[in-house]
Order: structure tokens, then C-alpha cells, then sequence
């Protein structure tokens, strides 16, 4: 018998989408996508009041959580930080009994504006992407959760001038697919600096 | 007397018969009318001689039809179009007469008597178009713009042909006339203003009558409507707008110009006017009854002893009239780079010969340019012609259209779907902050009200709206309530909006109602009725208000903000609860409804329902930033370890 196939929940935080050229299309994949849910924070939340209760009851029904966000300042747009302060509440993602999010994978899928370069010791940035995103790590080992390496898009900027928005896109559809799938080979994916490019390597036959 | 109500009540039977058939067979209500005009005329011979007169009559119905195109089109709009005004309708008019002209030359008729005939034939039917454009939402089409200047270059053609005709007099048959003696002159010598004058008088006279109609259409209108419109008597507006428009059509009848042009020009002039909206929909019912009629005469015309004696001939020159004009139009079309369906709509639409063809033959006759018999038979093609036409748009909508829907849809999505316009019941201070903010981001606005002080300020600050009670559906319906998308209903009287509220539900479910509240019953009430969006109008100002109250009392304003979410929140969970209990209620207690008793138990019953749940509700909905319990720290090292 197949293995029942895992529901993955994307939190999509972006808020100037008709600026958006990347993000905009890598959530419209994930809208069409059958194993996924896909959730526009800005849209449900526009004055920040995020239904607590609700957003702990999608958290449950999923198996694997996606962050999709373009990278600010090194973290998470607004939103999905006061998404974090609010529902990963003492009891429910952590603590005593906070036991909710045990098991499921998470991985960020972000954009980032500079090349790849810029993100290593002696560039620009001076950290990697996966250095800088240590807060979520740690977030995910505390909640108990399997941290995948981060799903990323270097040089976002042009990245329409330089055709390269399709592919990512596809590769996303790739990934959301051998998530749900359970066809992922999760040590690697763990270990890994980014998953997109090898990605063709972590899918197991 | 009894004569008239029986032709009367023959007529009307016809239309009501004829007519819902055709629109339920797909063929368009002009085909309906036409067949009515058929069946009644020369079928069974219900009706006969007065046909005649009574087509006279009803091409009134041409002329309201272009005070209300007139009425839509804005003096900017007109002016922009005056490229196309001239270049297409001037090369139209002058290529189609001068095939056809050739095509008489060549078939052995008078040079003079061959190009009346091209003149006669190069002008189309702006009642059959513009009626079917309407009905099939064609008017805004690439394609019926374009027809639209080309029958407008048409009408005011028209007046320079009725110049020339009479210099194309045939000497032999001024000769017959001359015969038969003077009494013809006296009977058709109508009444005219500016018969006999010299040539540059007339000229001032002409460009006087202009400028009355268009000085007057834009000084003196509002005055007049405005004293009329406080009078609150609906028939008497619609009065003054017969009297304004039967004015004008005398006018220019007695100086000789077209009737239909100057009702134009006084629609153009008003198209700015905040009675526009008021003014068309007192017009529409007259336009559309006439034109009706305009068409079942048309109909009940056609004269089947010469038809039948020349069947041959008569139906070679339709279809080669016929064809000749949309070739000419789908050459144009290709020049003035029309595109796919556009241009099949654009010369299948213009290919007949026109209602001016009827005037212009008589006149012809009168001025003995064209020998009678021929007349009696080019009026029968011109008939034939128009009869025709609806079966060029049922071929348009069934085979042509479909190919190119294909090749048009294929293109990807825009980003930002068509918006459609809103319409903006009541303009007082609630529905004005309402419209400067979708205007502000580039919402198409139509506001209505039916004060008209209030219509008048806003004027003043450049706010477009117009005079009219928004509840009349007729109303509703020129404002565009069809294509809008949404309607904003802000009017002071709550039953009304309720009534409005249910009535665009019922006519117009696509339309999406947002409705103000007066109060919670109000609301109540817009909710059952079917609003889509319901706001009490006083609701956020007053947790505003309360929220800097307890700011100004020393709560952290971010702690405020978070009590005022909570507030709401709490409105929410009871709301549906509320509502049930209040249709039940009032459904209970029918015909002896003490709402406000009602409303004060409501009341009590959600400020009861707060207190109670005072510590669980608050504090879940107050959760959030909620620290770990004290001394977390310490047990989690525990674990660890």
C-alpha cells in the first residue's frame, strides 16, 4: 500500500505583491497544487490581528510547513514574525505539552535580492543564507520540528531580465511534489546549504 | 375616434406578439417589429393607407433615439472622434456612391438620376444599427464605434444631399409636372422659417438656430430643470423633456436643418449635465415605442403587388446594393486598420440602405430628379434592405464571431480584470467619503441623489454626479446598473434601501450590494434582504472615539488598539446569533412588531453575554504575546539534562 501522502501548508508573507516578479508566480504554483494549502498572510491578516486559534488548527492538519517570503533585512516580513510571536504559543509549539508541531517538516522558501556571492564569509552579506536564517532553525528544533535546508532564489532583482523565474518555479513544483510524496530524502535535505541545487539528487525513485 | 384605438390597438397587438417571439428565436427585436409590420400590412391587410402618415410620425423615434446618443457622448468624445467622423464617413459615403453610380451609368440610366440613386443608397439605417447595437451590447466594440461615426457623418450628410437633389431636376419631367398643372406646389410647400431668404441669411439663420441650442442647451437647461426637478413632480419633468426635445426638432425643421442632428447637438451639449441620467430615462420609453413603430411601418410598407411584378430585379439590386456597400466598408475597415471580428461587424452592420432613403426618395420624387416608378422600387430595395439586416447580425453573432472568440481568447489573462462601475446610491456625507475614495483610486463612480441642492455643491468641488431617485429602476437602468459591478447603497430613507436592496437582488444578482446601516435593526433588515456588505454607520466612529478615550485615560494606546480588535471580535461571534434570534422574532410577531422593544433586548442580551464570558472570551481573544509561565526556564534545563 502507497504511503498516504503528506499535506504541506505554505504561509506566504509578501506585502507589496504587485511589485512582486518571483513570489507572485511561486504562489500561484502552490495555489494550484493538489497537496497544497496555501495561505496569503497579508491578505487574511491585512491589520494584523491573526486568528490565533485558527492558524494553531491549520498548523495540525499539515505535515510540512513552508515559510515563502522575499528576504528583509536578513528575516521574515512583519507579518510573519507577529505570526510567530502569536501562535507559537507555551503549550501549544513548545513547553510543557507543547508537543503540536512534533515530526513536521519546515523549510524557508525565500527570494533573496543579492547573488549568490554576496551570502559567504568574504561577501557582501558576510554570512550564508542558511547562517543568517538560524532563528528559524532554532525555532524548528525547539517546536520539535525537522529543519530542511532553505529553498532560495539569488539575485531576485533580475531575475525576470535573466529568465530565470520559470525554472525556479518549476523546480519549486519539483520540490512541493517529492515533499508530498514523502519521496525526499530528508537526512540530505537537512544537511544540505540550500536545496535547489541538488535537488535532482535529494529525490528519491 | 374608435377608428384610432382600433389601428392603435392593432399595432400594439402585433408588437406584443411579434416581438418577445423574435428575441426568444434569437432574431432581434427589429426582425420582430418588421414581421409584425409584415403580418398586419400586406399579409392580412389589417392595416393599410395610413402607414404612410404614421411612419412620418415615428421617425420622431430617430430623432429622440439621437438626443440619447447624444446624451452619452461627451463634446471631448466627439471631438476626438473627428478623424474618424470625417475620414471614414466622408470616403463611405463617397465610395459607395460613386460604385454605384457607375452600376447605374453602366445599366443605362441618367447620369443625374444614377448618382441621387448612389447618394440615396450610400446612407445606412442608424434606427436598425444603433437599436440592435444596443440590444446586443455591441455599441462599445471596436467595430460599432467605428459604424457609430460613420452613421453620424451619414445624418449630417444628409442636409448638403437635400441641398443638391433639387439641381438634379429631370427637364422632361419638370415638363409632366408642369402639365398636370401648380396645385403640387402648394401641397407640399411645408412651413419654413427661412424659405425664400438669400443665401447668406440663411447661412445667419442656420448658425443662429445652433447656437440657441447649444448656448441655451448649456445656460439655460439647468435653471429650468432645476425649477422643475424642485417641484418633485415626476411627470412634469418628463414633460420638460418632451418639450425640450420636440423644441429643438421644430426649430430645426423650420430653418431646414435635420431634426435628428440637432437633438444630437442638445444631447451632446447636455451629455455633461447632472439631469443626465433623469433625462434619458424620461426619453427611453418615447424612443423605443416610436422607433417600434417606425419599424412595423416599415414592415406593413412594403408593396407586395410591386414586388411580386418585380422580384427579379428588385432582390438583384438588394443583394447587389448589399454587397457592393460592405465591400466598400470592409476596404475602409482594412485602411483605417479595423481588426478580425471588428471588421465583419463593422460592414455586415452598415450593408443596408437606411431610413433617410425613404425621405430622401420622396423628396426626389417631389423635385422630379427621379421618375416615380423607379421610386416606388428603390424604396422597396431600401425596404427589403433593412428587412434584411438583423439576418447580417444573427450571421455576425453565429458564424463569424465564434471563429475569432477563438484566436481572441487565446491571448493570457490581463492582470487586472475589467472593474466595471460603481454606482453610488445617495451622496450625502457618508456616500461622499465613499466615492472620493474609490475615485481616488481610479473606481469608475456613477453618483446618484435625489436632492438636488446636494448634487449642486458637489458640482461645485468637481464631484460628477447626477440628479435622480435611485430607487426608480428606470433610473438604475441608465445609470448603467447592468454593467456595474457593485452598488453602493447610502440613502437616508431605510425602508428605501431596504426596497432597493431587495429589488437590484432580485433584477441584477450579479451585482454586489454594500449597503450603510442605520442601526442594528437597519442592518438586520439590509442582511435579509440580501446586501453582500453591511456597515452601521455609526459603529467604527464610535469605537474610534472609544478607544481614545481609554487612551486619554492612561491604557497604552497599542493596548487600546488591541481592547477595540477585541470588541470587535466579540460583535462578530454574537452577530449570526443575533440574527437568527431576530428573524425569528420578527417572524413570530408579524403584524405586531415592536422593533425598538426588540432591539433594546438585543442590546441587553450582547452586553450580558460580555459580561459573562467577561474572563474566558477576553482573555482568548487577548492571548498573544503571552510569555512562557514563570520559572519555564529552569525546567527546561531539567529535560536537557
Amino acid at each position: 500500500m502507497p504511503e498516504a501522502k503528506k499535506k504541506i501548508l505554505v504561509l506566504f508573507a509578501h506585502p507589496s505583491q504587485e511589485r512582486s516578479e518571483v513570489n507572485k508566480p511561486l504562489f500561484a504554483e502552490c495555489q494550484q497544487h493538489g497537496d497544497v494549502t496555501a495561505i496569503d498572510l497579508y491578505r487574511e491578516y491585512p491589520t494584523f490581528h491573526i486568528n490565533i486559534d485558527k492558524e494553531q488548527q491549520r498548523l495540525t492538519e499539515h505535515d510540512v510547513i513552508i515559510f515563502m517570503f522575499p528576504f528583509y533585512w536578513y528575516s521574515t516580513p512583519a507579518i510573519l514574525k507577529q505570526w510567530q510571536d502569536l501562535v507559537l504559543e507555551y503549550g501549544f509549539a513548545y513547553g510543557t505539552n507543547g508537543t503540536a508541531l512534533k515530526g513536521k517538516q519546515f523549510l524557508c522558501a525565500i527570494t533573496a535580492g543579492g547573488g549568490e556571492n554576496a551570502y559567504k564569509q568574504e561577501g557582501f552579506n558576510h554570512f550564508t543564507i542558511r547562517e543568517l536564517l538560524r532563528p528559524m532553525e532554532q525555532t524548528a528544533f525547539l517546536t520539535g520540528m525537522e529543519y530542511l535546508a532553505p529553498f532560495v532564489l539569488f539575485g531576485a532583482r533580475n531575475a525576470v531580465e535573466e529568465n530565470r523565474v520559470h525554472e525556479h518555479v518549476h523546480q519549486l513544483h519539483t520540490l512541493l511534489n517529492a515533499l508530498s510524496n514523502n519521496k525526499l530524502d530528508i537526512e540530505q535535505a537537512k544537511a544540505l546549504p540550500q536545496l535547489n541545487k541538488s535537488l535532482a539528487t535529494l529525490i528519491q525513485a | 375616434m374608435t377608428a384610432y384605438f382600433i389601428q392603435a390597438f392593432i399595432y400594439l397587438c402585433a408588437a406584443v406578439i411579434a416581438v418577445p417571439l423574435a428575441k426568444r428565436l434569437g432574431l432581434g427585436s427589429v426582425l420582430g417589429y418588421l414581421i409584425a409590420g409584415v403580418v398586419i400590412g400586406p399579409i392580412i391587410g389589417l392595416v393599410g393607407n395610413e402607414t404612410n402618415t404614421l411612419q412620418h410620425f415615428a421617425e420622431f423615434g430617430v430623432v429622440m433615439m439621437l438626443f440619447l446618443v447624444g446624451l452619452e457622448l461627451e463634446p471631448r468624445m466627439l471631438w476626438d472622434m473627428r478623424n474618424k467622423l470625417i475620414g471614414l464617413g466622408g470616403l463611405q459615403i463617397g465610395l459607395t456612391t460613386l460604385v454605384i453610380t457607375a452600376a447605374g451609368l453602366y445599366f443605362g440610366l441618367v447620369w443625374s438620376v444614377a448618382l441621387t440613386v448612389g447618394l440615396i443608397f450610400a446612407l445606412s439605417s442608424t434606427a436598425i444599427v444603433l437599436q440592435t447595437f444596443s440590444e446586443k451590447d455591441l455599441a462599445k466594440t471596436e467595430g460599432g464605434k467605428n459604424a457609430f461615426s460613420v452613421l453620424l457623418f451619414q445624418d449630417i450628410a444628409v442636409i448638403p444631399m437635400l441641398a443638391l437633389i433639387p439641381l438634379l431636376a429631370l427637364p422632361e419631367l419638370i415638363e409632366k409636372a408642369q402639365s398636370i398643372a401648380g396645385q403640387a406646389a402648394e401641397h407640399h410647400e411645408e412651413l419654413s422659417l427661412v424659405a425664400g431668404l438669400p443665401g447668406w441669411t440663411y447661412g445667419i439663420v442656420l448658425l443662429l438656430a445652433i447656437a440657441i441650442v447649444v448656448v441655451g442647451g448649456h445656460y439655460l437647461s439647468r435653471p429650468l430643470f432645476r425649477y422643475v426637478a424642485n417641484s418633485g413632480l415626476r411627470e412634469i419633468f418628463t414633460a420638460t423633456a418632451l418639450m425640450l426635445v420636440i423644441g429643438i426638432a421644430a426649430l430645426m425643421s423650420l430653418v431646414g436643418l435635420s431634426p435628428a442632428l440637432g437633438t444630437f447637438l442638445a444631447g451632446v451639449v447636455l451629455a455633461n449635465s447632472e439631469f443626465r441620467h433623469e433625462l434619458e430615462s424620461n426619453i427611453e420609453p418615447f424612443k423605443g415605442l416610436l422607433l417600434g413603430l417606425f419599424f412595423i411601418t416599415v414592415g406593413a410598407g412594403i408593396d407586395f403587388g410591386v414586388l411580386a411584378s418585380n422580384i427579379g430585379p428588385v432582390l438583384g439590386l438588394t443583394a447587389g446594393v448589399m454587397i457592393v456597400k460592405a465591400l466598400v466598408l470592409f476596404g475602409l475597415a482594412f485602411i483605417f486598420k479595423i481588426k478580425n471580428s471588428d471588421r465583419w461587424l463593422f460592414a455586415l452592420s452598415l450593408a443596408q440602405a437606411g431610413e433617410f432613403g425613404f425621405v430622401l426618395l420622396s423628396f426626389t420624387v417631389q423635385n422630379h430628379v427621379i421618375p416615380s416608378d423607379l421610386a416606388q422600387m428603390l424604396s422597396l430595395v431600401v425596404a427589403l434592405s433593412m428587412f434584411l439586416t438583423p439576418g447580417l447580425f444573427i450571421f455576425y453573432d453565429k458564424i463569424i464571431l465564434p471563429r475569432f472568440e477563438h484566436t481572441e481568447n487565446d491571448r493570457e489573462a490581463d492582470e487586472i480584470t475589467e472593474k466595471g462601475t460603481v454606482i453610488i446610491a445617495g451622496i450625502g456625507r457618508f456616500g461622499q467619503m465613499v466615492n472620493r475614495f474609490l475615485r481616488a483610486n481610479k473606481i469608475e463612480t456613477v453618483v446618484l441623489d435625489h436632492q438636488i441642492s446636494q448634487v449642486e455643491n458637489l458640482k461645485k468641488i468637481n464631484v460628477k454626479s447626477f440628479y435622480g431617485d435611485a430607487t426608480r429602476p428606470d433610473l438604475l437602468h441608465t445609470a448603467g446598473i447592468e454593467d456595474a459591478s457593485m452598488i453602493v447603497i447610502a440613502i437616508d430613507n431605510n425602508e428605501r434601501a431596504v426596497e432597493l436592496t431587495k429589488y437590484i437582488k432580485h433584477t441584477y444578482p450579479k451585482v454586489k450590494i454594500f449597503a450603510r446601516a442605520f442601526d442594528r435593526g437597519h442592518h438586520f433588515e439590509l442582511k435579509l434582504a440580501g446586501a453582500d456588505f453591511i456597515v452601521s454607520e455609526t459603529y467604527h466612529s464610535a469605537l474610534e472615539l472609544g478607544k481614545e478615550a481609554l487612551i486619554s485615560l492612561g491604557v497604552h494606546p497599542f493596548k487600546a488598539e488591541q481592547k477595540k480588535a477585541t470588541l470587535r471580535e466579540l460583535e462578530l461571534c454574537y452577530k449570526d446569533s443575533l440574527y437568527e434570534m431576530w428573524k425569528t422574532n420578527s417572524e413570530d410577531s408579524k403584524y405586531n412588531t415592536h422593533f425598538r422593544d426588540l432591539f433594546i433586548e438585543l442590546e441587553t442580551a450582547i452586553s450580558k453575554a460580555m459580561k459573562s464570558e467577561h474572563f474566558d472570551e477576553q482573555a482568548k481573544v487577548e492571548r498573544g504575546w503571552t510569555p512562557p509561565p514563570k520559572g519555564y526556564e529552569k525546567k527546561i534545563n531539567e529535560d536537557e539534562s
